[in-house]
Formats: C-alpha cells, sequence, structure tokens
C-alpha cells in the first residue's frame, strides 16, 4: 500500500513522520541525532530506502549520516569537504575580501537515477558531489571557480548554497541557487557555469539588475517541465520559462512578495506555492494570519489557503527548505514552521492540519512517496 | 593505555559508552592520542580538530589532572598520570546556550 515518509530536519534533530495514503494518521519516530541541527534530509529518487542527512553543530561541525533501511538506522558516513586548489576570497558583509571558510551542509541533493551519488550544497558556497555513497566529497570548483565568486557575499543566514535542482531531462544540466549570489546553471554536469539572473531586480544592491549579487530565497521545477522555473526571491516572486535565461516577476495580487520557500503541485505544472512573510526583517506573516498562497496560473493570481492554519497571533516563519509535496493524488503539500509545527494538506492545499505542532523549530522538510 | 572521556554527542556518533580506552604507540601527546581516537572510531575526523590542519575546532577543550591543556603544543607530552592511564584525557564541550 502506498504511503508517505515526511522528513523533517530542525534545529535539535531529525523526525520522520509516516503515513498511509489517505495521510490522516501519522507515526512519528526521533529525535534522531538529538541536540544537533539538520539542516536537511532527503531519499533518493533511485531506492526510497537510501536517505541522507546534513547533521552539523558548533561545536563539533559537520556529520553526514546515512541510512539504507528509510530511516531506521543511520550510520556515519564522510565529513571531510576541503575547497578543491587555492581557497580564495569573497566579500564579506562589510564589503571586504574573506577567505571561503566551510561551515555547514545546507542541502544534499541524491542523484535521480543512483542512490550512491549525491550532492551537497555547502556554506561557505560551493557545490560537491561524492558518488559512493557520501564516504568521500569533491568540491565542483567551476562553480566556485567562476569569475564573479569573489564579489559574492553572505546573505543573513550566510553565504549558502541552498538549492540544487537536477534536470531529468537534461542530465547534464544542474542549476544551482546561492544567497546572496543568485542562481548559477550548468550544462555540462557542473564543469561549467554561468549566472542566469537576467530580469532579477534587488533594491538593496548597489546595481539592482547585477548579474549577481541578488539574494535568491528558494527555487523550484515540475520535473515534467523543466524549462519553466520559479523563485522566491528575498523580495518578489519570478518565473522563467526558458531554464534561467530570463525571468519575469508574478508575484501579483500577494500581500507581500517576500518569503522562503517555493514550490511545485506534483501534476500540476503550473500549481504553485509560496508562504508571504513579512518584511524587512520581522520575518513572521502578515497579520499574524499563516497563509499558503496558491497560484493555479503559473503566478500572477493567487488565492489564500486558509483552512486549518491559524488565522490569528500567528508569528512562525517558514524557511526556505521546508516545504515539499508528495506525488499521490490528490496532490499532499508540507511545510514546516519555526514554531515547530508541521503542516499537511492531502487535498493540494485546501485544508490543512498539523501532524506534528511541538518539535524544535524546523529546518527543512522533504517528502518521499512510498510504492 | 591511555583513558579517554568523550562530551557525550561524540559518544553517541561514535556509539560508545563511558570512557574509551586507547593503546597509543610511543609518547603520548595530544596528537598521538587523537590519531589512535580517530583511527578506532573514524567518524569522530572532523569533529575535534579540523580534517586537514589537525587545528581543535574553537569550541572543544582538552583537560586533564584539573588543567586545561588546550593550548599546549599537540605535540608535547601529556601528564605522565594520563600517560600511565591513572587520569583520563577529556575531550570537553564548551559550555554555551544553545
Amino acid at each position: 500500500m502506498s504511503g508517505v515518509r515526511v522528513l523533517v530536519g530542525t534545529r535539535k534533530g531529525a523526525f520522520v513522520l509516516t503515513s498511509d495514503a489517505k495521510r490522516h494518521r501519522w507515526d512519528v519516530s526521533g529525535p534522531h541525532f538529538g541536540g544537533w541541527e539538520i539542516y536537511h534530509l532527503k531519499a533518493s529518487p533511485a531506492d526510497p530506502n537510501r536517505l541522507y542527512a546534513s547533521q552539523s553543530s558548533g561545536w563539533f561541525g559537520q556529520v553526514i549520516q546515512r541510512s539504507s533501511d528509510g530511516g531506521k538506522t543511520w550510520e556515519p558516513v564522510g565529513n571531510k569537504f576541503v575547497y578543491d586548489g587555492v581557497t580564495g576570497t569573497h566579500l564579506w558583509y562589510d564589503g571586504t575580501p574573506h577567505p571561503w571558510e566551510f561551515a555547514r551542509v545546507w542541502h544534499l541533493e541524491p542523484s535521480l537515477t543512483d542512490p550512491d551519488t549525491v550532492y551537497a550544497g555547502v556554506e561557505d558556497a560551493a557545490l560537491f558531489r561524492s558518488s559512493d555513497g557520501g564516504q568521500t566529497w569533491q568540491e565542483l570548483p567551476g562553480l566556485r571557480g567562476h569569475a564573479s565568486a569573489s564579489f559574492w557575499q553572505p546573505g543573513a543566514g550566510g553565504m549558502c548554497l541552498h538549492t540544487i535542482l537536477l534536470d531529468p531531462s537534461h542530465p547534464e544540466r544542474i542549476f544551482v541557487a546561492i544567497s546572496a549570489a543568485g542562481v548559477f546553471r550548468s550544462d555540462d554536469a557542473g564543469k561549467t557555469w554561468r549566472p542566469i539572473n537576467r530580469g532579477l531586480q534587488s533594491e538593496g544592491i548597489p546595481d539592482p539588475k547585477a548579474e549577481v549579487g541578488h539574494c535568491v530565497h528558494r527555487i523550484a521545477m515540475h520535473p515534467s517541465r523543466p524549462g519553466v522555473l520559479f523563485m522566491q526571491k528575498h523580495w518578489d516572486v519570478m518565473r522563467s520559462g526558458d531554464a534561467g535565461e530570463s525571468w519575469q516577476e508574478v508575484s501579483g495580487n500577494l500581500p507581500t512578495d517576500f518569503g522562503f520557500p517555493i514550490d511545485v503541485h506534483a501534476h500540476e505544472p503550473d500549481t504553485i506555492y509560496v508562504v508571504p512573510i513579512k518584511s524587512d526583517s520581522e520575518h513572521y506573516p502578515p497579520e499574524g494570519k499563516l497563509r499558503v498562497y496558491r497560484s493555479r496560473t503559473g503566478g500572477h493570481e493567487w488565492e489564500a489557503l486558509t483552512k486549518g492554519l491559524p488565522q490569528r497571533d500567528c508569528y512562525v516563519n517558514v524557511l526556505r527548505d521546508a516545504m515539499a509535496v508528495d506525488s499521490l493524488d490528490p496532490c499532499g503539500v508540507y511545510f514546516g514552521t519555526t514554531g515547530g509545527q508541521v503542516y499537511a494538506s492531502a487535498d493540494a492545499g485546501d485544508s490543512w492540519a498539523p501532524i506534528v505542532r511541538d518539535l524544535p523549530s524546523v529546518v527543512s522538510v522533504e517528502v518521499h512517496t512510498l510504492p | 593505555m591511555i583513558r579517554v572521556v568523550l562530551p557525550a554527542h561524540l559518544r553517541t556518533l561514535a556509539r560508545v559508552e563511558g570512557e574509551v580506552k586507547l593503546d597509543v604507540e610511543g609518547q603520548a601527546t595530544q596528537r598521538s592520542v587523537l590519531d589512535a581516537l580517530e583511527a578506532r572510531y573514524p567518524m569522530l575526523r572532523g569533529t575535534i580538530r579540523d580534517h586537514v590542519t589537525h587545528q581543535r575546532r574553537a569550541f572543544v577543550r582538552f583537560f586533564a589532572c584539573e588543567q586545561d591543556l588546550s593550548h599546549e603544543p599537540s605535540d608535547g607530552p601529556l601528564p605522565d598520570a594520563v600517560a600511565s592511564g591513572a587520569e583520563p584525557f577529556l575531550v570537553v564541550g564548551a559550555m554555551a546556550g544553545g
């Protein structure tokens, strides 16, 4: 019988939430790696039982955990992330050169076809790859070797490579997003990269239309239409119809176009979800109402989804990696909050219910649909 | 035989309970003890000191015999009481909130 496995990374451990296809009753396991920050966990699309987790701590650094039984047991694998060649510098917050320093893995993206191949997006921004199940890691140095890299600057959360999208139609094509540099694309499996930020406009940088320097919070694609990308930027929700060559704003009637996550319905490539957040710096829902907004038209026209979500006195945030969809029918949508709630909708966002209410602050949510 | 006490999170990571007992070849120094520790428990590599430079992580301290040895040379001899196993070598996570 099919079901779903929701992988939740929090500030103090990982949790695995499991349900059958009805998605009404949930089993909660965890905390795994209690006391450690779990920035991200993700399952291999090629093997539903192969999971990878990024475990980190300000005291003890980075650990990568791997499971081969769907999260029941874990084993630590390689954690040696060494930048390739001369380390070089990027710009610090004050605009002075600052040497690249590895801090943590923000995002793990398993290969679409090989359970032993996985990509890691790290802070300070770089892309690593393992082809031996996480035992050893090699940087793909072409990204950080791009001519613009010495001008990249950190966002408030650090200079992180937080999004990795693998194009199912073009196996050599990879998209990554970096705060605050922007989106980059490789068409040769990560050897060379170019920024794809034309059309972005960011008032917080000296040249609002610069080639790099944009604080992109998240990008998403539908696997059936990988040339169409959606973006939640620091401000503005954007769409590209040409694999990132150009971007157009689709914020439309959103109450605020600031936010962190963005995701796409599993069966409707033009149905997308965001969680508008009030900013500057407040970073909580406008009016204390937690609302997911859905567009069925690829942007511009948005509807508030509120049924089952708190509509008063709610001041949590939803971080960039904390929203995911399953591939059941109807599509399930999930998100976690900094207040420790994980909400699920089994009807594409029409109604919501919490799976859990009192976890540590949620950093990431991923969903794996079980056969 | 050298006795090493790990902080709770690293005991969990290495799947050990209580003290770790290590046979260290040659002189007992911070480096030789950590080399032996990491050889026995490879998952601890990078969690106490940097993989490449072997520099101690900022929020990790080394105590023994009621002394903070964190800033002693890594190739300097550890106290006789540690070398003989009478006293443990403590790897300590700095006290801090979070």
